[in-house]
C-alpha cells in the first residue's frame, strides 16, 4: 500500500513508523504540509496514488485542516478529522468523555475572568487551569490561592490569544505521583506505561520517568470507552488513579510513542502498522 | 571523523562541518554540536541543513 505521511517535522516517532513501513515494502509518500496548497476542489498532486494518509502533523492547526481536506478528497485518513477535532480541544475532549459516562475530572468552562474566578473558588484550592489547545504540559497552572488565580487570569486575559480567554478550570486530582498513558488502536491497547514525577505534571515531555504498566479490567474498559467517545483510531489515552478508580483526563490524537516504545517489550510501531494494514483494505479495497 | 553510521553536513549558522546520522530523513531535526541550534534536514543527497522553525504554541501531540 502507499501510505501518505502528513508531517512538518520528523520526530523519532515518525522515523520509527517510516522504518517499519519500509521494512514491509510499503510505498511512502512524505507530505510536508508546509509545502503544499490545499484546494477546496482538487487535491494536491502529491496525494495521487496514496491509499491511506497517516496524520503525524506536529502542528495541531495544520492537523485539523489537512485531515478535513483529506476527508473531502475522499482519501482515508487516520485519525479522521472528527476525532482530531474532538481530541485537539480540551473542552470537546472533556465533553465527549463526560457524555459517554467515562469518568473524567470535573471541569468548568468560563468566558470572563470574573466567571472563571467563581469556578476556581467553587472548586477550591488547589485546582487546575489549562489552555483549551496545548500539549506537553505547557501553560498548565496548578492554582493554590485566590491571589495566584487573579494573577494568572489577568495574564491570560491581557497577554493571550483569544483561545486563552476560554478558561478551562478543572478539579485537581490527587493522584499518586504518576499517571498512565495507554496507546490504543480503536480501543484495543497496544501498550501502556506509567509516567512518574515529583512534579504535579507527569508528561514524558516534562521529563517524567516511565515504566511498564499492565492495564487491569477497569482500565481496559475505560480505554475502549474513551476511544469510542472520541471516534476511535490511533490514540493516546491518559488516565489517573484515584481512590474511586481511574479517571480519564484526555485522549490524544497524534500520539507520541517513542518513550513508550523504549520502556515496553511490545514493538509499538510494528503494532501500529499492523493496525494500519488491517484498516486499509477494508476502506479502499487495496491489498496491504 | 565520520564513521559508517554518520555523514557530514554543514551547519548553516557557523559553516562548520558537523556529523549527522547516515539515515537522516528530510524533515528530521538535528541538534548542532557546534552552534547548539536545532537544524532541519531539507535534503539528503547531499545532506543540507537549515535553521529549524521555532516551537509554535499549537505543536504537540
Amino acid at each position: 500500500m502507499n501510505v501518505g505521511i502528513l508531517y512538518s517535522r520528523i520526530r523519532r516517532d515518525e522515523k520509527l513508523l517510516l522504518n517499519e513501513l519500509r521494512e514491509r515494502d510499503h510505498e511512502i509518500t512524505k507530505i510536508d504540509v508546509r509545502k503544499h496548497q490545499f484546494n477546496v476542489h482538487n487535491p494536491p498532486e502529491i496525494f495521487e496514488g496514496v491509499d491511506v494518509v497517516l496524520d503525524r502533523c506536529l502542528s495541531t492547526s495544520r492537523s485539523l485542516y489537512v485531515t478535513r481536506f483529506c476527508e473531502a478528497y475522499g482519501i482515508p485518513v487516520v485519525n479522521g478529522p472528527d476525532t482530531a477535532e474532538t481530541c485537539a480541544d480540551k473542552v470537546k475532549n472533556s465533553l465527549a468523555l463526560a457524555s459517554a459516562d467515562v469518568p473524567t475530572p470535573d471541569t468548568d468552562v468560563a468566558f470572563t475572568t470574573e466567571a472563571a474566578l467563581e469556578s476556581i473558588e467553587a472548586f477550591g484550592y488547589p485546582c487546575v487551569l489549562k489552555p483549551v489547545m496545548g500539549s506537553w504540559g505547557r501553560l498548565m497552572a496548578k492554582i493554590e490561592s485566590r491571589s495566584a488565580a487573579e494573577a494568572i487570569l489577568e495574564h491570560k486575559e491581557t497577554l493571550g490569544h483569544y483561545e486563552h480567554k476560554v478558561f478551562y478550570i478543572q478539579e485537581f486530582v490527587a493522584k499518586p505521583d504518576r499517571d498512565i498513558r495507554v496507546v490504543a488502536v480503536d480501543g484495543e491497547p497496544i501498550a501502556a506505561m506509567a509516567r512518574s514525577s515529583d512534579h504535579w505534571l507527569t508528561n514524558a515531555a516534562k521529563g517524567a520517568t516511565t515504566e511498564v504498566f499492565e492495564p487491569d479490567a477497569e482500565a481496559l474498559d475505560l480505554v475502549e470507552r474513551a476511544s469510542d467517545a472520541v471516534g476511535g483510531g490511533l490514540l493516546g489515552i491518559d488516565l489517573m488513579e484515584t481512590e474511586e478508580g481511574y479517571t480519564v483526563h484526555e485522549v490524544n490524537h497524534t500520539v507520541e510513542f517513542k518513550a513508550l516504545n523504549e520502556v515496553v517489550d511490545v514493538d509499538v510501531p510494528a503494532r501500529v502498522v499492523d493496525w494500519l494494514e488491517a484498516q486499509v483494505p477494508a476502506e479502499t479495497g487495496v491489498t496491504a | 571523523m565520520a564513521d559508517d553510521s554518520t555523514i557530514t553536513a554543514e551547519d548553516p549558522l557557523t559553516g562548520d562541518e558537523i556529523e549527522v546520522p547516515a539515515d537522516v530523513e528530510v524533515g528530521e531535526i538535528i541538534d548542532s554540536p557546534v552552534s547548539g541550534a536545532e537544524l532541519e534536514v531539507v535534503s539528503t543527497d547531499p545532506v543540507e541543513l537549515e535553521e529549524a522553525p521555532e516551537l509554535e504554541e499549537d505543536w504537540g501531540e
